[in-house]
């Protein structure tokens, strides 16, 4: 589904991502774990272009993001992103966040946008703040908005960047049991976290990124309890 | 101080009502062609195209470096020469204001632009925006409400500029306050009698301006 190569990217003299090569299957969820500064969000921005990579090579289906005759916009339909600071539309209502890209961009009509937008806040247990503005929401509530806005493009790929991060202790479990089931019902998934249950429970596999590399990837219960690197070791001393 | 005597404005009063309107009016138009080019300018100079951004920037600086006044005097009497026909005042006024705002509407925008958060930008796009489509439905929709507030400065700046357009023989506020000094040989009572017009605008609307900012700030 998605395969890397040997993913260079620099900013200025600053060499953030030092080679990265990985593939992610269909269904498969990856989660990204590593210390503040090693290129985890920079990875995942690379991942739908919000950084453009210095060298190596993204395929998403096939489809080369390096191409300079691949359409972007085309590629970014089909993976959603969702944000650690949720980036809701502040000045559209909750239904608007959600229905504007598939109408406006996959030309969608306006009424099954939104029959399908209710769909989706049902299935985030927000079907009742359809109409309020995003600044009347809690963090948990904006994060599931924003998730439903992710899939009302019904991507293939989901990238989550810390997206319980900004958010208070007794919100973070609602958003993850959002996560839980999308997983459960088979979407593909790239997630930087620190919620190293979440890891455990929903992952299918663990990468631990330091320094702008791939240190050590496996089976969460590998990476837990035998992990074979250093840096890994003392990282999750660190946070367990 | 026994020789004022502001009833000798009295006779001409509908002149000053006239003129203060016509202010209105030049600054209204003027200020919406600022707008429309200002916000096309504002972007250009944040284009990565190298061109677009070299010609907004040089007009910008242009208009900021150098005098209303001479600005306005090459429109009216300037242009003529090399178009080989005049235009006529309330056009070259409206049109020198509102070229002349247009560079400053441009650095609000810009300000405004820059200062909606940069997720909006990218959450625009991870949804598969293109970058006018980010624009139009996302950024500049916030900008502008940003924008308000230097946009009303920028009105009541050209409401007074406005006054310049005496120069070139037009019809407003200063002027009428000229032709009555002229006609009464008594400057002082039309001239401050003007001065009281412009600051009661200029006042007004920076009034009705704080309420729809204090509404707008509710909005949020
Ligand atoms: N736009 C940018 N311009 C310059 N430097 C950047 C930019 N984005 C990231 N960096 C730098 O790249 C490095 C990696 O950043 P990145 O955000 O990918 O790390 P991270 O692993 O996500 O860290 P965190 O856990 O703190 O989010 C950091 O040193 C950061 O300062
Ligand atoms: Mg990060």
């Amino acid at each position: 589904m998605i395969e890397v190569r040997d993913l260079h990217k620099s900013f200025g003299k600053l060499e953030v991502l030092k080679g990265i090569s990985t593939r992610i299957d269909k269904g498969e969820v990856v989660v990204i774990i590593g210390p503040s500064g090693s290129g985890k969000s920079t990875f995942l921005r690379c991942l739908n272009l919000l950084e453009r990579p210095n060298r190596g090579e993204i395929k998403i289906e096939g489809k080369s993001l390096m191409d300079p005759c691949t359409d972007i916009n085309k590629i970014r339909q089909d993976v959603g992103m969702v944000f650690q600071h949720f980036n809701l539309f502040p000045h559209k209502t909750v239904i608007e966040n959600i229905t504007l890209a598939p109408v406006k961009v996959r030309g969608v009509n306006p009424k099954e946008a939104q029959e399908r937008a209710m769909e989706l806040l049902n299935r985030v247990g927000l079907a009742g703040k359809a109409g309020c503005y995003p600044s009347s929401l809690s963090g948990g509530q904006k994060q599931r908005v924003a998730i439903a806005r992710a899939l009302a493009m019904n991507p293939k790929v989901m990238l989550f960047d810390e997206p319980t991060s900004a958010l208070d202790p007794e919100m973070i479990k609602e958003v993850l049991d959002v996560m839980k089931d999308l997983a459960a019902e088979g979407m593909t998934m790239v997630v930087v976290t620190h919620e190293m249950g979440f890891a455990r429970e929903v992952g299918d596999r663990v990468m631990f990124m330091d320094e702008g590399m791939i240190v050590e990837e496996g089976r969460p219960e590998e990476i837990f309890e035998r992990p074979q690197n250093q840096r890994t070791r003392e990282f999750l001393s660190k946070i367990l | 101080m026994t020789n004022l005597d502001f009833t000798i404005v009295l006779p001409y009063i509908n002149l000053f009502f006239r003129g203060a309107l016509t202010a209105v009016e030049i600054t209204l138009l003027a200020v919406l062609i600022g707008i429309f080019i200002g916000t096309f300018v504002g972007m250009g100079k944040m284009s990565r195209v190298l061109i677009l951004k070299l010609i907004c920037s040089t007009y910008v600086e242009i208009i900021r470096g150098t005098p209303l006044l001479v600005q306005l005097l090459i429109f009216y009497f300037g242009l003529p020469q090399i178009l080989g026909f005049t235009i006529p005042e309330f056009p070259a006024a409206v049109l020198a204001l509102g070229i002349n705002s247009g560079g400053y509407v441009a650095e609000i925008v810009r300000g405004g632009i820059l200062a909606v958060d940069r997720g909006q930008m990218e959450a625009a796009r991870s949804l598969g925006m293109s970058h006018a489509q980010a624009m139009r439905y996302i950024i500049l929709p916030q900008a502008f409400k940003k924008m308000i507030p230097p946009l009303g400065n920028e009105f009541v700046t050209l409401l007074k500029n406005s006054s310049l357009a005496t120069t070139i023989g037009f019809q407003e506020l200063t002027r009428a306050a000229q032709i009555v000094a002229g006609s009464t040989y008594r400057p002082f009572e039309p001239y401050i009698t003007a001065a009281a017009f412009y600051l009661i605008m200029t006042l007004g609307f920076s009034w009705i301006l704080g309420v729809l900012e204090r509404r707008l700030a509710a909005g949020d």
